[in-house]
Parts: C-alpha cells; structure tokens; sequence
C-alpha cells in the first residue's frame, strides 16, 4: 500500500500490528495480484464486479428513508442491502432484527443446525498478521495422522453430532490434497455432512475431494481491499487475492454442492467488506442457481503472542447489523455464528438470523481425545466453550430445534 | 356430487383426510400434536432430516398409522431423485415418494423436466410418485403419462405463504388432468387452502403456515376446517359469481319470444 493510501486509510487496525510487522511490511513482496504458477485461472468476471460494486458503494448517502424502503420490500436488491449496512441502518437495528428472525423463520422455521469443526493440522506458509497460525508465529505446530484423525471423529462423533467442519492450516506441503481427501474418507464413517475449510485449490482438486465425500467448501476472502488484503498477507499462496477470490467458483466447478463466504470483520471497512461478501455470494448464486450458499461473520480475535487482538469498531450492534443484513438480503443462506463470540451473543443472534451453529469447539490439534499425544496450539481464542449438551439444551430452551442433518451425500 | 365416501385415492390407497402435513421447520415433539389437530393421515418427511439412530431423529416422532411421504429435497437433478427415492423406500419403508427436483438455492422452484424423468423412472420401479412441479399443462401431461398417482402444483414459491398465486393454471390442471391435483407450497392461511378445495383441489399440502403459527397444533385445526370446508363447497356445486351485477336487464334472447 502506498504512502498515501496508508494516510487516507481510516481502518487501520492498529492492535494486529507490531514493531516486527511493521518491519516486515517495509520488505519487498511478490506482487498479490499475478497468480502463481500451477493456480488455475478461471474465465470468470465475478471478481471484478465485486470489487467494482464495493467501490462504488459509499455508505454515507443512505437515509432512514432508504432503510425503512429496504427493510418493507418483499425482496431486496443490492442497493436495499447497501442501505441496510449503512450507518442510517444502525438506529434501525430493532426492525432489522424483527424482519430479520421473520425472514428466518419463513425459510428455516426453528431449525438450527448443529457442527464442529475437527483442526487436523496448523502448518501454515502464509504470513497473515492476525491470525495464530501464521508461519512467523511461534506455537506448537502438529498435524494428525490418520489413526488420530479417526479417534478424534469417533470422540466428536459420540457426541450426537452429524456435521464436520474439517480444518488445516494452509500448507501445501504439510497438509496436500491426498491428506485432505483421507480425512474426508474417514469423516464418511461418521458424518452425514463434510465441510472444508482449508486452503484454496485449483477445481479439479476440489472435484477430487467432493468425491471423498466432501460437498461444502469456506473460504474467508479476510478482507475485498486488495490494498490491505496486501499489506495484511505478506507471504504465502494466500498473497495472492484474486486466487482466493475466485476459490468459491472453481469449487462449485468441482462439483462442490454449497459455498461459504466471509469477511473477517475488524480487518478493513467492514461495511464494505460486508457489502462485498454479500455481493460475491449474490453474483455466483446468479452464475450457479443451485449453489447453496453460506455465510459467516467472524470478528478479530486475540491470537497467541497477542492478546490485544481485537475487531476494531465493530462491537456487537455492528455485528447484528452486519448478519441481519446478510439474512434479509439472501433469506435463505444459511449463517454461521462463530465460537468467537460469547454464549450470550450466540444465542440471541441464532434467535433472530443464524442458522447454523457450533459446538463443543477446539480450534487447536487433536484435542477431543487425550490419547492424541502430539498436540498443536489452537488459531484463536474461543469464547464459547460450551459442550455439544450443553448447546443442544440451550437451543432448546429457545424454543428452537436442533438439528443434527439435513442433507444426503448424492 | 355426494360427500358422502368421498375419498382421496392415491395409487391405489384410500384416505379421509383431504389434508398432506409437512413435518418441517417446526420442533419434532410438536409433530404428533400437529397430525391430530390437522387430522392428517400423511406426512411428508425429508429424507435428508432422518437420523437414524442419532439424536433429533425425525422418525422417532411421527405418530404410527400414519402414511410417510418421503420426499427427495436436496435431489437436483433426476437421478439424484431417483436415488434418494430408492434410499427413502428402505428408510421409511414406503412406497410413496414426493418427487422435489431443485437446482434453484433461491427460491426452490421444481424443474419440470427432471421431475418428470424422474416420474418415469420410479413409477416403473413400482413407487407411488407424486411430482412436486411448476403448474404447466404440458409437463403435468407428461408426469401423468410417465405414471405419476397425482400432480402437485405450487401455488407460490415454497415458504411464501404467499398463497395461490398461480392460481388460473392451477385451475387449467384440475380441469385437464385424469389424476388428483393437489396443491403445494406456498399456501400461507386457512381461507387460501379453503380456495383451492373450492377450486376442485384433491388436496392440500402445507407446511411453513403450520410451522410458523404461534400455536402450531391450533393452525393445523384451522387448516383442517378450511379444507373440509373447501371440500364440501367443491361437492356442493358453487353458486355463480354475478359479474355484471344482476341478471341482464334487456335479455339478449328476447327475440325467440317475440
């Protein structure tokens, strides 16, 4: 990022960034916008009317007006959605919420959908300055053999769980493809349902591991800012930003059935890096009618070796805001509320938006059953560590109804 | 038209009820209070939901004698259709199977064409196929030669509530096709089920008014009502509609008087 783009920047994030990274940051980096050989190149104009859209979007020019027109239309369009992430939206946030858990439960009724996520490995070649796993950052790095792998599903398993959300860090190396693919084959045994996050890949390889039994695939995109997105990723295959913008389209191409997408809220504009997500999935669902598409709304946490880690402006209004625009947007996405927000917040935003929610969470390495000797640390810190029991019961004591599966493997 | 032994008869089996339950989006222990207010003898069940031997399993709370339809939501093509319909029959042990064909994430609409690939295809294998599809004379004549018991038009995109908003093709459908229409998704209150029986309507199905009612058992009664109602309205022969106010003043046929 320029010198000048750094003095009209007003979302610098200043709790991610330290002396070593600012140092780093000085340092000449490979260009993030030229893909790197052996990344596939889709014919696909996706990205550039994501971005187009998100800088034409000027959130400062929407009234109340516009709001209460959004929030009355039956349908909403891009422009309702760009005036429900608007500051104007904010005094709003009641009706938004009403509408919101109407919308919710017109789609979804009471249902919610229960998972984890299973991290098998945290080797990471990226640089990403906020995040736990990156490769400068000292902790204990593992990765679970097969064996491990089967213990720690048949232990989440137990559970009552149906839904797993595989996980690595992002090394080729460490983590490749066919490694992925056995950990699908062995979820197979115990899940109904195999989501992926996980590097991003070329097509083919997505196809590969669709049929090891996998059929949704997340990837946070982190920030639309291609200028941040650069001075936030400093090395690694994440560098490069159209590769990972275009990760959803080559997975459906794959043969993937559902896409997840998300801005990591805290890092840039979140309302534009809101708008931005919203827009990304709006325009693949257009291109792929039948793709199922999913939404989550993490917010920076602290990460080990920085506990000052925080999301910025984004508090807990701005969070709500931000899921129930997504909800009345696209009425039936399915969102995920993430272990990194408290029970309390959880649970409400299930109550009005979310549909899908996790439980019994470790983001470190082989941590569901202690025979696993070689442990690796975790990504970020939780904050909610409540059990599968435990989540189940609360669900239920909000009159709603949770759900293990809803899906069949074809 | 007698009411009296009026049955519904759909491949070859009898019912009373006039009234197809959805068992989705609502809490599973709700389910049996659902089927007696509503009176229903078959309730639709997503194949995908069943859990068998797991927690929250949706067969563990469907009341006995009551008629399972399985459908195959989640299908997006025909023979994913086909598939999940040949699971269903060994899961719930039924014959019957609703056929949802769906590659639109949006607003569910059904493809026509899989569905009636799909019609075709299990009808042979000896299933009781019921299409769910967009209301189209000629696709529904082609699910009823591919041996469909029934054709099940939408009245409004699924979860609407939106009502028949589909309703003069749905008409086309009852007065062309030899086969029970039912009508399906996106009947959103008692008086839009009512209609549709008055329409001529074998029978309606219904889920996401039930399910986001705040009394869940009371609004399947209600449906239960308007149906019957709608039922015996349809039997009854339906008084006209004066469309130009009263009986024409200066009759066109004077002249054969005079």
């Amino acid at each position: 990022m320029s010198t000048e783009n750094q003095m009209k920047d007003q979302h610098i994030n200043e709790s991610i960034l330290s002396d070593e990274i600012k140092e780093h940051q000085k340092k000449n980096r490979i260009d993030h916008m030229t893909y790197l050989p052996d990344m596939e190149v889709l014919d696909s104009d996706v990205m550039d009317r994501v971005i187009a859209a998100m800088n034409e979007y000027d959130y400062e020019t929407y009234t109340e007006a516009d709001v209460r027109r959004a929030l009355a239309h039956d349908s909403r369009t891009p422009e309702d959605f760009k005036a429900l992430l608007s500051p104007a939206a904010l005094p709003l946030l009641e009706e938004m919420a009403q509408c919101a858990q109407a919308e919710t439960r017109k789609h979804f009724g009471n249902s919610i959908y229960m998972f984890t996520p299973l991290y098998i490995a945290n080797y990471c070649e990226n640089y990403c300055i906020y995040c736990g796993f990156n490769c400068h950052n000292k902790i204990n790095r593992a990765k679970l053999n097969p064996e491990e792998i089967k213990k720690e599903m048949a232990a989440i398993s137990a559970t009552g769980l149906q839904e797993i959300l595989i996980l690595t860090g992002e090394s080729r190396k460490k983590s490749d493809v066919k490694y992925i693919g056995e950990a699908c084959k062995i979820a197979r045994k115990y899940f109904k349902v195999i989501g992926l996050e996980v590097y991003p890949m070329n097509s083919d390889e997505y196809a590969y591991l669709h049929e090891c039994g996998a059929d949704y695939v997340t990837v946070f995109q982190e920030t639309y800012n291609s200028d941040k997105y650069e001075a936030l990723h400093l090395a690694g295959h994440k560098r490069i930003f159209p590769y990972r913008l275009n990760a959803q389209e080559r997975a459906l191409k794959g043969g993937m059935r559902g896409v997840g997408f998300a801005a990591l809220l805290g890092l840039d504009d979140f309302r534009k890096d809101a708008f931005a997500t919203g827009m990304h999935a709006y325009l693949l669902q257009r291109k792929y009618p039948h793709a199922e598409i999913a939404f989550s709304c993490p917010r920076l946490r602290p990460i080990i070796n920085n506990d000052k880690i925080n999301p910025m402006d984004v508090h807990e209004a701005q969070l709500l805001q931000v899921v129930t625009a997504y909800r009345l947007f696209m009425p039936f996405a399915s969102i995920t509320i993430s272990t990194r927000e408290c029970a309390r917040v959880r649970d409400n935003i299930v109550n009005i938006a979310a549909t899908k929610i996790s439980a019994g969470v470790s983001t470190g390495i082989g941590s569901h059953v202690e025979e696993v000797e070689e442990k690796g640390d975790e990504q970020f810190e939780i904050s909610d560590n409540r059990s599968v029991d435990d989540v189940y019961n609360d669900l239920l004591k909000l009159d709603l109804q949770p759900v293990m599966s809803d899906y069949i493997y074809v | 038209m007698s009411t009296n032994n009026d049955k519904l008869v759909l491949g070859g089996h009898e019912f009373d009820s006039r009234f197809i339950l959805g068992s989705g989006k609502y809490s599973l222990e709700l389910i049996q209070a659902a089927v007696e207010h509503a009176g229903a003898e078959i309730i639709t069940l997503a194949l995908r939901r069943a859990n068998e031997g797991g927690m929250a399993n949706i067969l563990d709370y469907i009341p006995e004698g009551v008629t399972l339809l399985p459908n195959t939501s989640g299908a997006r093509n025909a023979d994913e259709a086909v598939r999940i319909a040949r699971l269903s029959r060994e899961v719930c042990g039924s014959n019957f199977v609703k056929i949802e064909v769906i590659h639109d994430s949006k607003y569910l609409l059904p493809d026509n064409y899989e569905t009636a690939r799909a019609t075709e295809i299990l009808a042979k294998e000896g299933f009781i196929v019921m299409p769910y599809m967009y209301p189209d004379l000629n696709a529904a004549r082609d699910m009823a030669n591919a041996g469909a018991a029934c054709i099940m038009p939408l009245g409004s995109p699924i979860g609407s509530n939106k009502g028949i908003c589909t309703r003069e093709f749905i008409q086309i459908l009852i007065d062309e096709i030899d086969l029970p229409v039912i009508v399906d998704a996106g009947i959103g209150r008692p008086s839009q089920a009512c209609e549709a029986m008055e329409m001529g309507a074998a029978a309606v199905m219904a889920n996401t008014a039930i399910a986001t009612a705040g009394d869940i058992p009371a609004m399947a009664g209600a449906f239960k009502k308007a149906i019957e109602a709608g039922r015996t309205a349809y039997l009854s022969g339906m008084g006209r509609v004066m469309e130009k106010g009263a009986s024409a003043s200066s009759p066109l046929t004077g002249f054969l008087q005079e």
